[in-house]
């Protein structure tokens, strides 16, 4: 939309600045056109305030049927590319019909805006935040402008974080015990834990963890599940007899974590799993999943 | 084919992982030189990607590792300078932790944990002991005795010893010990493991490559050995039973035998000293296949060169009581491995006597002990049959006669016998002629009748025949051998006490007239003779004064000897005989015992007709009592004139002309002793010399009917010879004119066609005439003696 108006005649041109845009913290975001922008990083029930200037092209005056700022939170389905659903939408109104002969500041402000879900580009399902701008004309076509942020919200550490500790085995083949010291990590926690053999009678050929994101969307018959390994980690190398413990000590930092989403909205989910894979010498494998639910911690800094 | 096919493989495989290696280090080292910490950790762990290869054997993957390791080390240079990456080592700790593989985690996990313990930012022991902790994770044996071999390399030299500076605030030398004892530990179960993994058929290639590897693990113990802070109190209590208990635990032959070894080899000799008991408890723990008698071995003997080394650590074998351990430990070892054979307990023995005589010299009660240890061992069987085990006995009961070149200390030892006991007929002539040798060689001399008991004991192999089968296959000189170095024995078992020597001329007796006819000749003689020496001896000392109550007396021993020479008939040995009888007869002599030395004339005589029946023995032993005869004193006229009698008597009877001639005119001297109170019945020695010349010209005669000629005129010169003698003796039935008509009568014997000439008899003739001349012109009393006689 942007682009034809702009290859016709760019009326007006609109930027946006945020009112402690210095201080904010600049983070990337991956646009559908594949490119990574620096975009403001936001939280819940932070105020959202900036000026938004509109200038006339070239000293021309502009008409217009009023000038709006939207602030929208959307969910958009791949399968249903370019249907947005909004499920938050703010308005504030600009300024009543008249004409532009010069730039113009407009102040705006949304405050204490509720944005419970994070920013999310999912393979099937993405969340967004966005300013939009408007500037209603009539036969013209309405110019509008868009602007990215980032919503990342913290969760403070929870007050029951067990570890989850389980013996799995096939019978007379393996039997092993593991250990990872919580169930809640932090995107840049560390796993820390353990595996004991209690019984190898196969030959292990070695171990790795894999970290796996499990993004389902849609609901009922709908409902699409995709699974991606975000990391493969190598724990154990050759085989291991009875009675050994092979440490684990996963650091979360280098992968591209997101928290767990439950039931976005009714959307969407976003869930990880631990699966710890054994894979022996005529390639089988053997693996245990565990779910470990993430969230994000406030970075003190 | 298929093996050099396979090693053409994996020289393949090993060239393309070098050819990665460096290709990676290139990069590696390109990064480095720009200071770019993320490129240099890519390329670093791609580099180390190389070293997860299963394909080669531990030798190949060595070569591998060595040019792994020469990169680390230029990376952990780049480390060192925080300045160069700009990232805190905390944070490069944490960063390489992230690398997805493990193997190439783990090693920049350890060169990253090098710097950081150099750093000193955290505790020395928290960074070691999670670096130990972690390299868990390679559960493959090679990769994981490299990676920790690794570990143990870059950690060496950090390692929070005593005076080091890594040493302090909660930093110990236990710390430093626990982690190479646990990084040991793991090591070990990752080097035994090593032998379960693969195809049974393979095993012994599984050895081979196991054994190159060996000294990865033992490098460990050799670490903890130079830990300056592991003192003997924490050697004791710490090192020593861990170590230990991994030994015992892992099961596994080749790693006990080898790390026992190391043990040994690695620590100083003093810890194994105080440490004996808890070392040596472990050796019955062992697997039964372990080669612990050569650990044990190796153990005593460092503990003996210790003791050679500084003659003060002696007490402290004593302290520790080093050979009561050593003695129960062996015990322990062999009733534990019921599957020994017995050359290994005996080897054990062995050892241990070989400890003992090198520390213990005066303690000859140990020697005993371990002696009778070996006799418990051995008398489950009445003969050992084993060679090997033969061997080693041999070996055994060989090293305290080394030791002790005197043999008498031997001969104290109760349980040496019993150890002969068990050996084969033959082993023991062999361990016999080693003690006589060692008797010989020390020329040690046995002075007790007691001792001489018990050595006979021990040499009783050569003594009598053990087993009668055996003597059929003797070899011939082999037996003569021995026996004459048995009798070479015989003349060191001395006493000056004539008293205890005859008791040990006694013993001996005892002992050799047990030895069966074919001894005899040998054993005898010996006897005598050291009997008659102690007979002269006695008569030096005593001289007339030989009282009765003195139980060594001349005529007590003459009995003895009687009876000895006695035996000798059984063999029979008649002239060996003769001629002893006639020692002893002088013997007597010199005692002035008529009676006896009568007797043993008798003898001899007797001997001589029953006897002696070939003539020319009969010829020897004529002219030997003939000599003998002619030295005796002692003899009235009356018995005198019986020998004589009959000893001429013999001279005419024997069967030759000419010998009977050469006996007859040698028996002219029985009448003629030249020295003050000797017989001089001239008629007598004429009527001799007369019958001899009888004899010579009937020789003469007969010899010209039955060839044709006569034979030379030797005897005639022989005779003329003696003519001389008397004729100078001054004798004066010799007349010269007696010797005129001899030297006639040769002349025309010589002339005489139907002689045969003959040099020899003609130059004897001839220096004769000349001997005669000579004296003429010499002038004086004998000059003039001789000058009637024309030539």
């Amino acid at each position: 939309q942007n682009y034809i108006i702009g290859a016709f005649k760019p009326a007006c041109n609109i930027s946006i600045t945020f009112g402690d845009g210095k201080s904010r913290k600049p983070v990337p975001l991956k646009k559908e056109n594949g490119q990574t922008v620096m975009v403001p990083l936001f939280q819940s029930q932070e105020n959202i305030a900036g000026k938004i200037s509109v200038e006339p092209v070239s000293g021309k005056k502009a008409e217009h049927n009023g000038i709006k700022v939207e602030l929208l939170g959307q969910i958009e389905m791949y399968f249903d590319r370019g249907n947005f659903y909004d499920f938050t939408s703010l308005v504030r109104e600009l300024d009543v019909p008249g004409e532009i002969y010069e730039r113009k500041i407009y102040p705006f402000e949304f405050s204490t805006v509720e944005m419970p879900y994070e920013t999310y580009n999912g393979v099937n399902v993405r969340l967004r935040y966005v300013l939009k701008i408007t500037i209603s004309r009539g036969y013209a076509g309405s110019i509008v402008e868009y602007q990215d942020f980032v919503v990342r919200n913290y969760t403070p550490p929870p007050s029951i974080n067990n570890s989850i500790k389980m013996e799995v085995g096939i019978e007379d083949c393996l039997h092993i015990e593991f250990e990872y010291n919580k169930s809640k990590y932090h995107l840049k926690d560390v796993i820390i834990g353990k595996i004991y053999f209690l019984l190898v009678r196969i030959k292990i050929k070695n171990m790795d963890l894999e970290i796996r994101r499990r993004e389902s969307t849609g609901s009922g018959a709908n409902t699409h599940v995709e699974t991606e390994t975000l990391a493969k980690f190598e724990l154990m190398d050759g085989a291991p007899v009875r009675g050994e413990s092979i440490p684990i000590r996963l650091f979360l930092s280098p992968y591209e974590l997101t928290p767990t989403y439950r039931n976005i909205n009714n959307k969407f989910s976003v869930k990880y799993y631990l699966n710890l894979v054994l894979v022996d010498e005529e390639d089988r494998r053997y693996f245990k999943q565990q779910e470990i639910t993430m969230f994000r911690l406030a970075e003190t800094s | 084919m298929v093996t050099t096919e396979g090693m053409e493989e994996e020289e393949k495989w090993l060239a393309e992982g070098i050819a990665a290696i460096q290709h990676n280090a290139f990069y590696m080292s390109r990064a480095l030189d720009s200071d770019n910490l993320r490129e240099a950790l890519k390329y670093s762990a791609l580099l180390l990607s190389e070293l997860r290869t299963s394909k080669l054997s531990p030798h190949k993957y060595y070569d591998l590792y060595m040019r792994a390791f020469d990169e680390l080390r230029k990376l952990e240079m780049f480390f060192r300078e925080e300045d160069r990456h700009g990232c805190s080592v905390i944070d490069l700790y944490e960063l390489v932790q992230h690398a997805g593989n493990i193997l190439p985690r783990l090693y920049l996990l350890c060169t990253v944990g090098s710097v950081y313990i150099k750093s000193k930012e955290a505790p020395a022991k928290d960074i070691l002991k999670d670096l130990v902790e972690m390299c868990r994770g390679i559960q493959h044996p090679t990769r994981g005795l490299f990676l920790r071999s690794y570990l143990a390399q870059i950690s060496r030299d950090k390692l929070p010893d005593l005076g080091s500076e890594y040493e302090g605030e909660g930093d110990t030398v236990m710390d430093a010990v626990d982690f190479v004892l646990q990084n040991f530990t793991e090591m070990n179960k990752l080097w035994v493991r090593m032998q379960h993994n693969g195809p049974v058929r393979l095993k012994e290639k599984l050895e081979k490559e196991r054994s190159e590897l060996r000294d990865l693990v033992g490098k460990n113990l050799h670490v903890l050995s130079q830990i300056e802070g592991v003192d003997l109190e924490m050697y004791k209590d710490v090192v020593l039973p861990r170590v230990l208990e991994q030994v015992v635990n892992c099961k596994d032959e080749i790693a006990q035998y080898y790390l026992m070894d190391c043990i040994i080899q690695v620590f100083p000799d003093e810890y194994h000293l105080q440490t004996l008991e808890t070392l040596l408890g472990a050796c019955p723990q062992l697997q039964p296949a372990v080669d612990v008698k050569t650990v044990l071995s190796r153990l005593m003997e460092r503990l003996s060169n210790y003791a050679d080394s500084s003659p003060e650590v002696l007490p402290d074998f004593l302290q520790v009581e080093a050979f009561a351990k050593l003695s129960s430990a062996i015990g322990k070892v062999i009733e534990a491995q019921v599957d020994m054979p017995v050359v290994g307990a005996i080897s054990l023995f062995v050892s241990l006597l070989t400890f003992t005589l090198r520390v213990h010299p005066d303690r000859l009660d140990y020697v005993d002990q371990v002696l009778g240890a070996c006799v418990k061992k051995l008398s489950s069987k009445a003969k050992l049959e084993d060679s090997k085990a033969t061997k080693q006995v041999v070996t055994l009961l060989s090293a305290p006669l080394e030791k002790y070149t005197d043999i008498v200390t031997v001969l104290t030892l109760s349980n040496y016998p019993r150890v002969m006991d068990h050996l084969d007929a033959g082993t023991n002539k062999i361990m016999a002629t080693i003690i006589i040798e060692s008797i010989m060689k020390n020329d040690t001399c046995v002075s007790t009748a007691d001792k001489v008991e018990v050595l006979f004991e021990l040499i009783k192999g050569l003594i009598k025949d053990l087993d009668e089968t055996a003597t059929d296959e003797l070899d011939e000189e082999d037996f003569k051998e021995e026996q004459n170095s048995v009798a070479r024995l015989l003349h060191m078992l001395y006493n000056d006490e004539p008293e205890e020597m005859l008791k040990i001329i006694c013993t001996v007796r005892k002992h050799i007239m047990a030895g069966g006819p074919n001894r005899l000749t040998f054993t005898v003689p010996p006897l005598a003779f050291s009997a008659l020496k102690l007979i002269r001896r006695l008569q030096v000392q005593d001289g007339d004064m030989a009282g009765e109550e003195v139980p060594a007396t001349p005529k007590k021993i003459f009995q003895l000897l009687n009876e000895i020479i006695e035996a000798l008939s059984s063999v029979p040995a008649s002239e060996l005989a003769l001629r002893l009888y006639l020692q002893c007869a002088e013997a007597a002599n010199d005692c002035e015992l008529e009676p006896i030395a009568y007797e043993f004339f008798t003898q001899a005589f007797v001997l001589y007709e029953e006897e002696v029946a070939d003539s020319k023995a009969q010829v020897t032993a004529i002219h030997l009592i003939i000599g003998t005869l002619q030295k005796m004193t002692v003899f009235g006229v009356e018995n005198r004139d019986t020998l004589t009698h009959k000893a001429t008597g013999y001279s005419a009877k024997l069967l030759k002309k000419p010998d009977q001639c050469r006996a007859v005119y040698a028996c002219s001297h029985l009448f003629w002793v030249d020295d003050q109170d000797g017989i001089k019945d001239g008629e007598r020695v004429l009527l001799c010399l007369k019958r001899s010349l009888r004899i010579a010209n009937a020789a003469q005669q007969q010899a010209n009917v039955t060839r044709g000629s006569s034979g030379p005129v030797t005897l005639f010169v022989e005779i003329l010879n003696k003519y001389l003698y008397f004729f100078e003796k001054g004798n004066p039935q010799v007349t010269p004119a007696a010797i005129q008509s001899l030297i006639e009568l040769i002349k025309t014997e010589m002339q005489s066609d139907a002689t045969t000439p003959d040099t020899a008899s003609d130059a004897f003739f001839s220096s004769t005439l000349r001997y005669i001349q000579f004296q003429k012109q010499k002038g004086g009393l004998m000059g003039e003696k001789y000058s009637p006689i024309k030539v």
